[in-house]
């Protein structure tokens, strides 16, 4: 998420300056802890669910859910990827390219998919990603997990599973990476 | 990126890349349950085809569409072209209909790059006479990349009528900026009058060339070079030029057998060559719909350019 | 009226002086000496007095092509480009290949505003097949006949045209290009021409006919005068043809010393002319042919099209730019030569191909018809190709920046261009 914000927002290209750390490397280990249980609980049981991370920052993320849901209930879960650069609304306004390839290893239909992203924002993307799974079938239900939940939501999506809620200006920016997440604003280089 | 003219027009190796990674992504498209994205909805791309062909044209059509873009098709044979209405006047016209984008395809070199001196919108080059058929040459280096791995230091010989072709062209073009190694196959009267400052080594002996190709790239050989008397047969010309069962044999194993279509079997290739597996005619035909898809995106779905 | 030309510097073939020359009411030159006044005087101080140009080779366009140029237009153009006489070329529809065209022409050019002679066809219809009726030409004033738009390409009926000819007193010219090597080009035939994906005009096209010609000129003991010559070849065969004392002379035109190949590289068919632009080395080599002499003189070959024909696909487009208006000041501005060579290039010279230098081409003296053009050699301007006086728009110079102007035109003494516009 951070690099898709990185270019579509000014200063665009810019470096990423973090001011304070809002969560620690074992705070979203907690949190990816606590939200496989959540998802287990709500869909009693991993019948059917597929999680798709969203390029690029949800990937990571979801490989790691998948462990952690592996881990509880001795049951592998699917894992897929999704990059959504085709679906975005603002194709023409920015530069938009693919970050990697879309790569979804089963049909979705009837299946319960869990989005996966390491930030909510406007909602912009989650909206692009609902577009996109259409393409791979027709699921049962599509849940989102996050792992920060940063407010200023343009459209009307909410996330089922979330790892912090986190008050921000529009300004700032949010930044999930593998020590924890850090929060700060966009600097041209 | 305005306009797709020439293979040049990328910038470069790195321009080149771009496309494949693009292209890459949508060849995963084109493997989904539905093999549409909304990129360019509300786009509309016209194809302006002076010339017949329907196989490019199809295939650009498969790409819009793919993108959900609209298309219209500017049938050459029934309209006011042939009233002597002019090339200027004709693309003013489309343009003023409200168009994105002006897919061209005409027998004079130079046309597409006339056009888009008349126009605002887009044009993409789908062939001008001799000259350049930039969307063919990044088919097939995506389609060398796919099978070799990369094209960066392949040797890839172009056979054939490379003088009248603007496949060969594009391909000298996008293979040698890629890095590999060009030489080109043809009997003195199929080759451009000069080859000063072009990267290409030349033979006229496609025996020797074969054991030290990674690619053999094969043009196809029109009747009517007989009449021009640039060669005096086409028996003459597959006895020497021609990729028979023989000349295939001597082959590496891995070399790829190419040909941008349509293919006259029996003559620049044989037919029991054209359907061996190291024949990747029909990749590059379906590779053709995820550049094109590539290029269009390019040209019209990724947003201003904000150096 | 007498009219006094005051202060300027006068040039022609006997040298330079300055003077002030009086234009008489005949329309001869009535005294040319220091200080000398008349009924109206005309300032050329600063500027160059010299005998008005003469272009060798103009497409008027008119009979039949009247939406590119007319005689009229044209002779407007030739005017404001320094211009007292062209020498119009027969490749209209119909031909000039019989008195009736000639006449027809003529007429028209006699509201010209310069002289407008007429070189007729060769052959029939240009056809290449049969000689036209040159005597029956010669007698209404042709002094110059050419297939021009074609080459004349049998030879048996080129010797025969060269015996004919030399017994009537007139000047035989030759577009050079042989049709079965140059079939099919639309560009010089080299590096660019296969990069671009053009079928190309090889060098040897004009070359193979200058060959030919060169030979029949020695056979017959005819005269013969090569047209637009674009190949360092083709100048040096010309070079060595005169050295051997043969009757020859050679034109070249101003885009052939100014522009090249290269110039196609746009596919815009503004750069699209027959014999086509060609490679810096014949650039180099026709320069210095105008210089040396082995050229005698610059010839425009004034082509005017239609927007519309120059805006088809490249090879679509008819073959052709304007000259008459940008000739001089391309001479004076890209030649390394002195103005009195640009002039002798341009007047005194092609007057004497054309067999017109009784009444055009200098000297500047006391009773000569007073056809005469006033040029400041430094001013300089940017070609705006719809201020040109041309019907067409056709020119490759379009945006350039030019020195040496026009200023004032005078045919037959009447002030035909008057502080660089037409009087009419």
């Amino acid at each position: 998420m951070a690099e898709r914000e990185r270019r579509s927002t000014p200063p665009f290209g810019g470096v990423f300056v973090a001011r304070s750390r809002v969560m620690e490397r074992d705070d979203i280990n907690r949190a990816l802890w606590r939200m496989a249980h959540e998802i287990i609980e709500r869909n009693h049981g991993l019948d059917g669910v597929v999680l798709i991370g969203l390029q690029t920052g949800g990937v990571p993320l979801a490989r790691r859910l998948a462990e952690a849901l592996d881990q509880i209930e001795g049951h592998p879960v699917d894992v897929g990827s999704l990059d959504v650069a085709f679906h975005r609304d603002d194709i023409g306004l920015r530069p938009v390219l693919p970050e990697a390839v879309t790569n979804i290893p089963v049909d979705l239909t009837g299946s319960v998919v869990v989005l996966v992203d390491d930030v909510l924002f406007t909602g912009r993307t989650i909206r692009a990603a609902l577009d996109a799974l259409t393409s791979f079938g027709r699921p049962r239900a599509v849940q989102l997990a996050v792992m920060v939940d940063r407010g200023h939501r343009e459209l009307p999506i909410r996330p089922d599973y979330v790892g912090k809620n986190l008050p921000t200006r529009r300004d700032e920016v949010v930044d999930v990476n593998e020590d924890g997440v850090d929060l700060g604003e966009m600097v041209k280089p | 990126m305005k306009h797709l003219l020439s293979v040049d027009d990328l910038g470069g190796r790195d321009g080149i890349e771009e496309v494949f990674r693009l292209t890459d992504s949508f060849v995963e498209v084109g493997e989904r349950q539905i093999p549409k994205v909304p990129a360019l909805r509300g786009k509309t791309i016209v194809w302006l085809f002076y010339e017949d062909s329907t196989r490019t044209r199809l295939s650009f059509e498969q790409a819009a569409k793919r993108l959900s873009a609209d298309t219209m098709n500017f049938s050459v044979g029934s309209s006011s072209v042939n009233k002597g209405e002019s090339l200027r006047d004709t693309v003013q016209t489309i343009e003023a209909m409200g168009v994105d984008c002006i897919v061209v395809r005409h027998s004079s070199a130079g046309a597409p790059w006339q056009v888009a001196r008349w126009i605002e919108a887009s044009v993409v080059n789908a062939g001008d006479g001799w000259h350049e058929h930039p969307t063919q040459a990044l088919l097939d280096s995506y389609t060398i990349r796919r099978h070799l791995g990369g094209v960066a230091g392949k040797r890839i010989a172009i056979v054939g009528d490379i003088k009248h072709s603007r496949v060969a062209r594009s391909d000298v073009l996008a293979f040698s900026t890629l890095g590999a190694d060009v030489t080109l196959v043809a009997p003195p009267t199929l080759l451009p009058p000069s080859l000063d400052g072009w990267p290409v080594a030349v033979t006229h002996d496609l025996d020797a060339i074969l054991p030290k190709c990674d690619v053999v790239y094969l043009l196809r050989m029109q009747r009517e070079r007989m009449t021009e008397a640039l060669i005096p047969s086409l028996r003459e010309y597959t006895a020497g030029y021609g990729l028979t069962k023989r000349r295939v044999e001597r082959l590496d194993e891995s070399t790829l057998v190419m040909h941008p279509g349509p293919m006259n079997r029996g003559v620049e290739i044989a037919a029991e060559v054209a359907d061996l597996p190291r024949s990747v005619v029909i990749d590059q035909v379906r590779n053709g719909v995820a550049v094109r898809m590539a290029v269009l995106y390019l040209l019209l779905g990724s947003g201003v350019d904000l150096q | 009226m007498t009219i006094v030309l005051r202060g300027g510097r006068l040039i022609d073939a006997t040298g330079e002086r300055s003077g002030d020359v009086v234009i008489g009411d005949d329309g001869r030159i009535a005294a040319v000496g220091p200080d000398l006044s008349a009924d109206r005087v005309i300032d050329a101080s600063g500027c160059v007095v010299a005998p008005g140009l003469v272009d060798l080779h103009a497409h008027l366009r008119e009979p039949g092509n009247e939406e590119a140029e007319t005689v009229e237009t044209g002779s407007r153009a030739a005017a404001l480009g320094g211009f007292t006489a062209v020498v119009a070329m027969p490749n209209t529809d119909p031909p000039v290949d019989g008195a009736g065209v000639v006449r027809e022409i003529l007429d028209l050019g006699k509201a010209g505003l310069c002289d407008v002679h007429v070189a007729g066809a060769i052959t029939v219809g240009r056809r290449g097949e049969q000689l036209a009726p040159m005597a029956e030409m010669a007698g209404l004033g042709v002094r110059l006949f050419t297939d021009d738009g074609r080459g004349v390409q049998d030879s048996r009926l080129m010797r025969r045209a060269l015996e004919y000819a030399s017994g009537l007193g007139v000047t035989l010219a030759q577009h050079c290009e042989d049709e079965s090597l140059a079939a099919g080009g639309h560009m010089h035939e080299g590096e660019w021409s296969s990069r671009l994906g053009i079928p190309g005009v090889p060098a040897e096209a004009e070359e193979l006919m200058v060959m030919r010609d060169i030979a029949l000129a020695r056979l017959t003991g005819g005269a013969v005068h090569f047209q637009h010559l674009s190949t360092a070849g083709a100048i040096a065969m010309v070079r060595a043809a005169k050295a051997g004392g043969l009757r020859v002379t050679a034109e070249a035109t101003p885009h052939h010393f100014t522009l090249t190949d290269e110039c196609c590289a746009g596919y815009d068919p503004a750069f699209k002319v027959n014999p086509p632009l060609r490679t810096p080395a014949d650039v180099d080599a026709v320069r210095a042919g105008l210089a040396d002499g082995v050229i005698d003189a610059i010839a425009t070959d004034h082509a005017p099209h239609p927007q519309e024909a120059k805006e088809r696909p490249f090879d679509e487009a008819p073959p052709g730019m304007l000259g008459l208006e940008t000739a001089l000041a391309l001479a004076i501005t890209e030649l390394d030569v002195d103005l009195s060579a640009v002039l002798a290039l341009l007047s005194w010279s092609p007057a004497a191909i054309a067999r017109i230098d009784d009444t055009h081409g200098g000297p500047i003296v006391e009773g000569r018809p007073a056809n005469l053009c006033v040029i400041d050699p430094l001013a300089t301007w940017i070609v705006d190709p719809s201020a040109l006086a041309s019907r067409s728009r056709n020119t490759p110079y379009a945006g350039r920046r030019l020195t040496g102007r026009v200023r004032h035109t005078f045919l037959w003494g009447e002030p035909v261009v008057v502080d660089g516009e037409a009087v009419r």
